[in-house]
């Protein structure tokens, strides 16, 4: 709902004139409307700014943004910058009336613009902005549960060799054969973030085998809750293992939260212990080629993945295999082996299926409206850019 | 029980984490399910501490090897830990701010532990010279395509790109050597960027419909029994 502008409203605030006054023409057609999609808490409002908001020798210093509630004294909510057309007031309520007015500011007089009249943010249930998000989602979703379904009516399902994953065991066995220790780095984030969780999934698969081959592994970590999530894994890996007693909670060890601080404990435990073989999976930040590349030179066996792209030329470069991005999500079913696991895997071929057809797509129409000038493809081109365009 | 309580908890909070996108005023929920994992960390953050202390006194009770180093760690632990605790050194009282200027606490921090950070920050140099000198050997046909790629965005980066190729007519700017790099930049590299991010964003969805549906319980410990 866009509500129009009504009578003027006598300015709230003050300002000691100095002795010339700067005269300056007030901002005009104030609006204010509603924030669409939102829970009933946000207002937008739009103006036209002073004649004299110029970008070279404009006399306008700031704008004020005065709000009334419910009919009461008009108070500054906000000051802009020179130039400013667009405000979104947020944290309101949607029981309660709202009227703004803009005023201009030169160095010592001020222009009020007309009072927009009285609107009530109002809440929305469904997000209609994020429709096609929603509508893609689904099919992923969708598809990745009917191949989840599929796997478990007992289909053979084909997922590509991986070939850090396929090493897994190999590294485990030459720590086994020369009497290491096995390093496994989760990052440095907490148990909110899904690389995390992805790396104490390959955990629990990697610490099985671990504890199959009675391999020492040694687990230091940056967060609390990853060390309390890590020491369950490895236990039970243990427990399904069938040696509880080989199980020792020293296994896995808080250092700190602290970025450069744990990239010193573990690169001093690299350098002190020479593991043989070193996991380096989940979220990591510029330490990335520190840790790695310090695993490089006491010649351990490097596996590292990671869904950051920007640290992934550092692992490429200083280990020995790399997990690039999905392959870390993937890992942990791929090692499983489980067909309804394997199963979520080809589900995600479907969404790779739909990229692959946007972009192909998007370039075929893109080319031909730029030689052609077709209106229709030009039409068609800008629906597929809204459907794969995120806007709240 | 001891895993259905989890699962639980997981399906119906990753359900609503995923309406909340959809459901505007479902949106306060979700972020109150994320502040729960805040006070979470923070109790176990206790944990962290006390495993911390365990580690090194028993290291250094049992004269492990390089014990020595335990008693900086706690020795810091415990400094630090008194200096926060106690406001020493605060420039106001015990009300003022622990980081005010001056106070013990924020003494330590910058001059010790800020210029530590950066000196670890720092060994990043060296490790992407010896990791490059690694990356760029032209072994076979993709290191040296990897080579030529990063010798001109080097190249291109620096003013010496530009004194190099600036006589290419401009009717041929793209064979500029700065030109070239932005073009690197923009489009091979940039391509290749996107493409694993959509990958990533897949395999996000495939692991958290996993986790949220169950089918992936490795993190509470595997399968019941």
């Amino acid at each position: 709902m866009v509500v129009p502008a009504r009578a003027v409203p006598e300015p709230a605030d003050s300002l000691k004139a100095d002795s010339v006054e700067i005269i300056i023409a007030p901002p005009t057609s104030p609006v204010v409307s509603d924030f669409k999609y939102d829970d009933g808490n946000s207002l937008i409002l739009t103006w036209v700014p002073s004649i004299d908001d110029l970008p070279v020798g404009g006399k306008v210093l700031s704008y004020h943004i005065f709000r009334s509630d419910n009919g009461g004294e008009a108070k500054k909510i906000a000051e802009l910058i020179p130039g400013a057309n667009y405000y979104k007031d947020e944290d309101l309520y949607s029981d309660t009336n709202y009227a703004y007015h803009v005023v201009a500011l030169s160095s010592n007089s001020r222009a009020a613009s007309f009072q927009t009249a009285s609107i009530r943010p109002q809440r929305e249930w469904v997000n209609l902005n994020l429709k096609y998000l929603f509508f893609i989602a689904l099919i992923i979703a969708a598809s990745v549960i009917y191949f989840i379904e599929t796997a478990k009516r007992g289909k053979k399902l084909f997922v590509r060799k991986i070939a850090g994953l396929e090493a897994v065991d190999e590294a485990i066995g030459r720590a086994t054969e020369m009497g290491r220790t096995i390093l496994f780095i989760p990052g440095i984030h907490d148990m909110d973030d899904v690389q995390t969780l992805a790396a104490i999934t390959i955990l629990g698969r990697v610490s099985r085998v671990v504890a199959d081959y009675d391999t020492k592994i040694r687990m230091p970590v940056a967060r609390s809750l990853v060390m309390t999530a890590a020491r369950e894994t490895i236990k039970a890996s243990y427990m399904s293992a069938g040696r509880p007693d080989a199980y020792n909670d020293d296994m896995v060890n808080y250092v700190t939260d602290e970025q450069f601080g744990y990239v010193a404990a573990v690169d001093g435990i690299m350098v002190r212990e020479k593991p043989a073989t070193i996991f380096l999976l989940g979220a990591f930040f510029a330490e990335s080629l520190i840790l790695a590349e310090t695993g490089n030179s006491v010649g351990a066996i490097q596996i590292a993945g990671t869904a950051r792209p920007a640290q992934l030329p550092f692992f490429i470069a200083a280990c020995d295999f790399t997990l690039i991005g999905e392959e870390l999500f993937a890992a942990s079913a791929y090692l499983s082996g489980e067909p309804k696991q394997l199963g979520s895997l080809k589900g995600q071929d479907v969404g790779k299926g739909i990229a692959m057809l946007a972009i192909l797509l998007g370039v075929l129409l893109s080319t031909i409206a730029a030689v052609g000038d077709t209106e229709t493809i030009t039409d068609i081109l800008n629906f597929i850019t809204r459907v794969f365009t995120v806007t709240n | 029980m001891k895993r259905g309580v989890p699962l639980i908890i997981t399906f119906v909070v990753g359900t609503v984490l995923i309406f909340s996108v959809f459901i505007p005023p479902m949106e306060n929920l979700g972020e109150n399910f994320t502040l729960f994992f805040d006070i979470i960390a923070v109790f176990a953050f206790f944990l962290g501490g006390g495993n911390l202390l365990r580690v090194h006194l028993t290291k250094l009770t049992r004269r492990k090897r390089d014990w020595e180093y335990s008693i900086v760690t706690i020795v810091g632990f415990f400094f630090m830990l008194a200096c926060g605790l106690f406001k020493i050194g605060n420039p106001g009282d015990i009300s003022a701010s622990l980081t005010a200027e001056g106070s013990w606490f924020q003494t330590i921090y910058d001059n010790v532990f800020v210029p530590l950070g950066s000196t670890m920050y720092a060994l990043l140099a060296f490790f992407v010279a010896s990791a490059s000198y690694r990356a760029f050997r032209a072994k076979n046909r993709e290191a040296t395509i990897l080579l030529i790629a990063a010798f001109i965005i080097l190249l291109g980066r620096t003013p010496l790109g530009t004194f190099v190729t600036g006589w290419i007519p401009d009717s041929f700017s793209v064979l500029q050597i700065p030109n070239l790099a932005i073009w690197i930049m923009n489009s091979p590299n940039l391509a290749g960027q996107r493409a694993i991010m959509i990958g990533i964003g897949l395999g996000v969805v495939s692991m958290s419909l996993r986790l949220i549906l169950g089918i992936e319980r490795t993190y509470l410990g595997g399968e019941d029994k």
